[in-house]
């Protein structure tokens, strides 16, 4: 029931607040939907410690759904381990961004439909996350799409926040092309898209193949790497991260809810459910790995440059989904889903609390033009500096540290330990720990000290954010402090195993959790290592010496440039996929529809005319035309019975 | 119960007798008469749904009369034509009421139109007899040429002449290779003919003649270009019966005949239609995305959806059936949604080009909102009606062909960007335009249209089960014969080989 509660009390939000929206006021809108998520919450938080906690697991049956053949898919809720992990997750950063709007968007005209949007996007969300099939699965897997669609085009009225919605649309469902195509194949394989009978299932298909586009190929690596696409698409790993950095046309709440701490996760949430399937395809997960490595570190260098305050922000975002794909494709999934966990407290901290300084400065979003906050604005600093101090991962070996200290370092001492070819994912993830230090620290201090960059009107009027705004961020700092020090011995610690019992899959070779615990003494040190000395180079450009950045583009332009734009990739697609599309599509019709097939009908049609001009002497006759040919064909049909002596009967 | 399918075919012709009698200047008394049919036809047909068995795969409420000589009168359901009857009688109090302030000349002669349209349009669906069949599936045509001709748009005669050509051909080999199966069969009474094992070399031939017929009103790759023509110039009505019924007659036509009564061709020539179905998918969704009326673009994504329902038909699987029937029936409610409100902004502005748009969501909230319903609906998002058949067909097609499956389900991509980007360039954006600053928006008569069939969307996309359980029993039937049928053919083919 309580289950239930916890899904449908958003839906339920977002119907009141977008239909009776306008009947019922802004203000009450925001009432109900954010005292739902509220409720969802706490339930959320009863349930995890019933089931993470207490080691129950849950079926609710709801509805019956698509019935065609042997496929049967029913609405249901699947409630395990990692289901409560993510229940938590997301309605306790859902109710908090409900919270933070109020403040937020108190100017914006149309509160309700925002609000409305986002109970949503929570409720496809949780569907996602409950779900005990792969097309349930799917169906919220669209749905946050849609509500991420809606909400990054939410003020429609700029031309580059509708670019950048339809671009987040098409660029996920490109990764659904995969998931989909993941979807079929499973299906076709083990008639059934059941996640229990897929995982009783999979074994049997070890090792075995099937034609797929004509070759011969590993059935289980095959479908894995198809869903894993769909993994791709959604968490925005590289080369289908491009619609991520624009999504940040959307109100600030939006990026911290979906496009940090929840939506983009949905793919690592997605190997992980899956591990029963990827654990039998060590060639997909090793490409995992390689993805998100690949990943981690692209988008750190590219966060290294920009000037957008949220851009950093959502770079680091993609490079941090990256760190947690890398956990899972070592097998490591404990780790991916407790850095999820952590990361969505202190990135949704960062990001309300760059919307809290996007807030006292009048919609400024260019770190060029803030600088000495610090002093106007104290508590939001306060808040922004305890997120960047989790997300670096700062804290003493074997001691204590910050949420990202025990999720982020378990990542990088399992890469270690998981033997990649010569190290790769290791070394990559520490070069990217290092960068993630600098461009935090970089954001820091642009933003909060040294003089201040911005004109003295908006300077003077930076003013502390409403308590609707404080609380939020005072909750996930808190968050960011304690969610590690509290939850990683459940996580990945020695009470892991009871923790998530059957929800997490692990094969029978797969002893990375205990491996990473005997990795060499350096290991765990290398992160904190490159921690501080991203900080000290940051300290050096942006407080010792600041004349050495813009010193160091000008020295090392083409590769600056190189990151600037974000190594050209929004330029390639354009020119490989976009204009190509639409170049194709106007030929096909100027050419293909218009000048052969046309070209042959109306050919054909000019000799018609002629004949049938001199037949049917009817001026306007193209309706008559078509009477009299049906009639033609009647009589001929009825003359040839007549002929065949058929009628003879009735002639009798 | 006995003759209540020639009760429901036939009432909206007494329908427009009634309106015949009415002097030309009773326009009120026209609109009226015709609204009070369609509903009393609609609900008539709901009795139908209600009372049908969906265990029997055979057909129901079967009447049978003597007519001309060996021709019958023979009516008959199953769970493949039964909800294309609710369809059509759903449409059609839809398209009187849309029509109600749009169409003010001649409105007699318009009413009258569609009632008798209807008529066959039901006929088509219900009749059991092959003649009969015949009679109302290509006179059907008649009133919407009358339609698109009467009260079209300025290139109407074009439209007509290219659909009247494109049509000739099919239903001329079509009626031979009728006449070919009673020669062959000495019967044309469609359940006897079901029966009937036509020899394969003969099955291949009809399969074509049918095809040639079924292609063009799909319409199927490359056939398909009158249909953006006919929509462009037909009446938002017009569109609506067109889109969400006409079309559907072809895919009802291969159901009912192509797959079931020549098995042994449809298997052989099945990798033919995938790859029209593929290419219909592509290519006309690239097609779609660089058009600027919107109507054209809607026309296009039609001809993609429909291949999906070729596809699906083809993989002769419970699943690609039950798939294409629901694809079927979902474009029957999204794509005619999709023309109600392109005619409602063109009521407004009398134009169609996309790039006089921009901005309406400012003006027009509630007519923002069920747009956006229905491109979702198109674009195929779970938990709307577009998913399921989209969904069962590219399933089904995974099976049958691997490569098939990839290609077609590229479609999913191709379609959020033409439909998003339709839908971005008509309603988002700053409302700029003079000729947009006063619009008003939805008024009550649209949205007792629109209201149903946003509601339908949605409760077909998460609920299909009404529409699945209906499908299943004759689906299941279908595609058991069609593989008895394969085996068959592989039985008697082994000994010839050894001779």
């Amino acid at each position: 029931m309580i289950y239930a509660a916890i899904v449908f009390l958003p839906l339920a939000g977002a119907l009141i607040a977008g239909l009776f929206g306008r009947a019922i006021g802004d203000r009450a809108s925001e009432v109900v939907t954010t005292a739902f998520l509220l409720i969802a919450a706490a339930l959320s938080w009863v349930a995890f410690f019933q089931v993470a906690l207490g080691h129950e697991t849950h079926d609710v049956q709801l509805l019956r759904w698509i019935t065609s053949g042997e496929l049967d898919v029913s609405w249901a809720l699947k409630i395990d381990t990692l289901t409560s992990v993510m229940l938590v997750v997301v309605t306790t950063v859902s109710s908090l961004v409900h919270l933070y709007s109020i403040g937020y968007m108190h100017e914006d005209p149309s509160r309700s439909r925002f609000f409305a949007y986002l109970s949503l996007f929570t409720f496809a969300m949780l569907m996602l996350v409950t779900s005990g099939n792969l097309v349930q699965m799917f169906f919220g897997w669209e749905g946050v799409g849609l509500a991420s669609y809606l909400l990054i085009g939410f003020w429609y009225q700029k031309p580059s926040a509708n670019a950048a919605a339809i671009k987040a649309f098409i660029v996920n469902r490109v990764g659904d092309f995969g998931f989909s195509l993941g979807i079929f194949g499973l299906f076709f394989v083990f008639h059934t898209v059941n996640l229990d009978a897929l995982f009783a299932a999979a074994p049997s298909a070890v090792g075995k193949t099937f034609n797929f586009a004509g070759h011969d190929v590993d059935i289980l690596t095959t479908l894995s790497l198809l869903l894993f696409v769909g993994a791709m698409g959604k968490s925005a790993q590289f080369l289908l991260h491009t619609w991520l950095p624009d999504a940040m046309e959307g109100p600030t709440p939006v990026s911290a809810l979906i496009h940090a701490a929840t939506m983009v996760t949905a793919g690592v949430f997605m190997v992980a459910r899956l591990s029963p399937i990827f654990e039998l395809a060590p060639n997909a997960l090793m490409f995992v790995t390689y993805i998100g490595a690949i990943t981690a570190f692209f988008a750190a260098t590219v966060g290294l440059v920009q000037n957008d305050i949220k851009r950093v922000i959502a770079y680091s975002t993609c490079s941090q989904l990256g760190y947690m794909f890398v956990a899972c494709g070592i097998g490591a999934y404990g780790a991916g889903i407790f850095h999820l966990f952590t990361h969505a407290f202190f990135k949704a901290l960062l990001f309300l609390g760059a919307g809290s300084v996007i807030h006292a400065m009048h919609h400024e979003q260019d770190m060029r033009a803030m600088g000495g906050l610090r002093k106007k604005i104290p508590w939001t600093f306060a808040a922004m500096l305890i997120g960047t101090l989790a997300l670096t991962g700062v804290g003493i070996p074997h001691l204590a540290g910050f949420a990202g200290f025990y999720s982020k370092d378990a990542i990088i001492e399992a890469s270690y330990a998981a033997n990649t070819p010569n190290n790769f994912a290791f070394w990559l993830l520490v070069v990217a720990a290092l960068m993630t230090s600098f461009y935090s620290w970089r954001l820091v201090f642009m933003t909060f000290y040294g003089e201040t960059r911005a004109d003295h009107h908006t300077y003077d009027h930076a003013h502390e954010s409403p308590p609707t705004m404080m609380v939020p961020l005072l909750v996930l700092s808190l968050g960011a402090v304690l969610a590690g020090i509290l939850f990683a011995p459940y996580f990945i610690g020695h009470d892991e195993s009871a923790f998530w019992g059957a929800a997490l899959f692990r094969g029978e070779h797969n002893h990375i959790l205990h491996e990473m615990h005997e990795v060499p003494g350096w290991v765990p040190y290398s992160s904190s290592i490159a921690m501080v000395a991203g900080f000290a180079i940051a300290w050096v450009y942006y407080i010792g010496a600041p004349w050495l950045p813009a010193a160091t583009a000008r020295a090392f332009r083409p590769l600056y440039l190189f990151l600037l734009n974000k190594w050209y990739f929004d330029e390639l697609y354009d020119l490989i996929f976009v204009r190509p599309a639409f170049g194709i599509g106007r030929f096909l019709w100027k050419d293909g529809d218009g000048a052969v097939i046309d070209g042959a009908i109306n050919g054909t049609a000019t000799g018609v005319v002629r004949i049938t001009d001199r037949v049917v002497k009817l001026q306007t006759g193209y309706m008559y035309h078509y009477a009299f040919a049906m009639l033609i064909g009647v009589a001929a049909i009825l003359t040839w019975l007549t002929y065949n002596g058929l009628f003879g009967g009735v002639l009798k | 119960m006995s003759n209540i399918l020639s009760v429901v075919t036939f009432l909206p012709l007494v329908g427009a007798l009634l309106i015949a009698t009415l002097n030309a200047e009773a326009k009120g008394n026209a609109r009226w008469i015709a609204l009070w049919t369609t509903l009393v036809t609609f609900a008539v047909s709901l009795l139908i749904w209600i009372n049908f068995d969906t265990n029997t795969a055979g057909f129901q409420f079967v009447e049978e009369h003597a007519w001309l000589g060996p021709l019958k009168y023979k009516m008959g359901v199953d769970g493949i034509s039964m909800l294309f009857v609710i369809l059509t009688t759903f449409l059609m109090p839809l398209c009187i009421l849309a029509s109600w302030v749009s169409i003010q000349d001649r409105v007699k002669e318009y009413m009258i139109a569609f009632l008798v349209l209807e008529t066959l349009m039901l006929g088509v669906f219900c009749a059991l007899d092959m003649v009969l069949f015949y009679l109302f599936f290509e006179g059907g045509l008649i009133p919407m040429f009358i339609i698109i001709g009467v009260w079209g748009g300025k290139r109407r005669v074009y439209a007509s002449f290219k659909f009247f050509l494109y049509t000739l051909l099919g239903s001329v080999l079509m009626l031979l290779a009728m006449m070919a199966m009673y020669w062959h069969a000495g019967t044309t009474d469609i359940p006897t003919l079901l029966q009937t094992k036509f020899p394969p070399d003969m099955q291949w031939w009809l399969w074509i003649a049918f095809f040639a017929s079924f292609a063009v009103k799909m319409p199927m790759w490359p056939v398909h270009t009158w249909l953006p023509d006919a929509h462009v110039e037909a009446p938002t009505a017009g569109s609506v019966i067109l889109a969400g019924i006409l079309l559907k007659m072809g895919g009802y036509g291969f159901l009912r005949f192509s797959l079931p009564m020549f098995p042994n061709a449809s298997a052989e020539l099945a990798s033919f239609v995938f790859t029209l179905s593929i290419v219909a998918i592509i290519y006309t969704s690239l097609v779609a995305l660089v058009q600027e009326d919107i109507k054209k673009l809607i026309a296009y994504s039609s001809v993609a959806h429909m291949g999906y329902v070729t596809m699906g038909i083809f993989t002769a699987s419970q699943q690609g059936i039950d798939g294409a029937i629901f694809q079927m029936l979902s474009h029957g409610i999204v794509s005619s949604a999709l023309f109600l409100c392109v005619g409602v902004i063109y009521d407004r502005t009398h134009t169609r080009e996309i790039a006089a748009y921009g901005g309406l969501v400012e003006r027009m909230p509630k007519y923002a909102f069920a747009f956006m319903v229905f491109t979702m609906a198109n674009v195929g998002l779970p938990g709307t009606s577009g998913f399921v058949g989209e969904f069962l067909t590219l399933l089904s097609a995974f099976k049958a062909n691997t490569w098939v499956a990839i290609l077609a389900t590229t479609g999913v991509i191709l379609s959020a960007a033409y439909a998003l980007y339709l839908y971005r360039r008509v309603i988002f954006g700053v409302l700029e335009k003079a000729s947009l600053k006063k619009l008003l928006d939805l008024s009550p008569r649209e949205i007792a249209i629109l209201a149903p069939l946003v509601l339908l969307t949605i409760f077909y996309g998460l609920y299909p089960a009404p529409v699945l359980d209906v499908t299943a029993t004759s689906v299941k039937n279908l595609v058991q014969n069609y593989q008895s049928a394969q085996g068959t053919a592989a039985a008697s083919a082994a000994p010839q080989g050894t001779h």
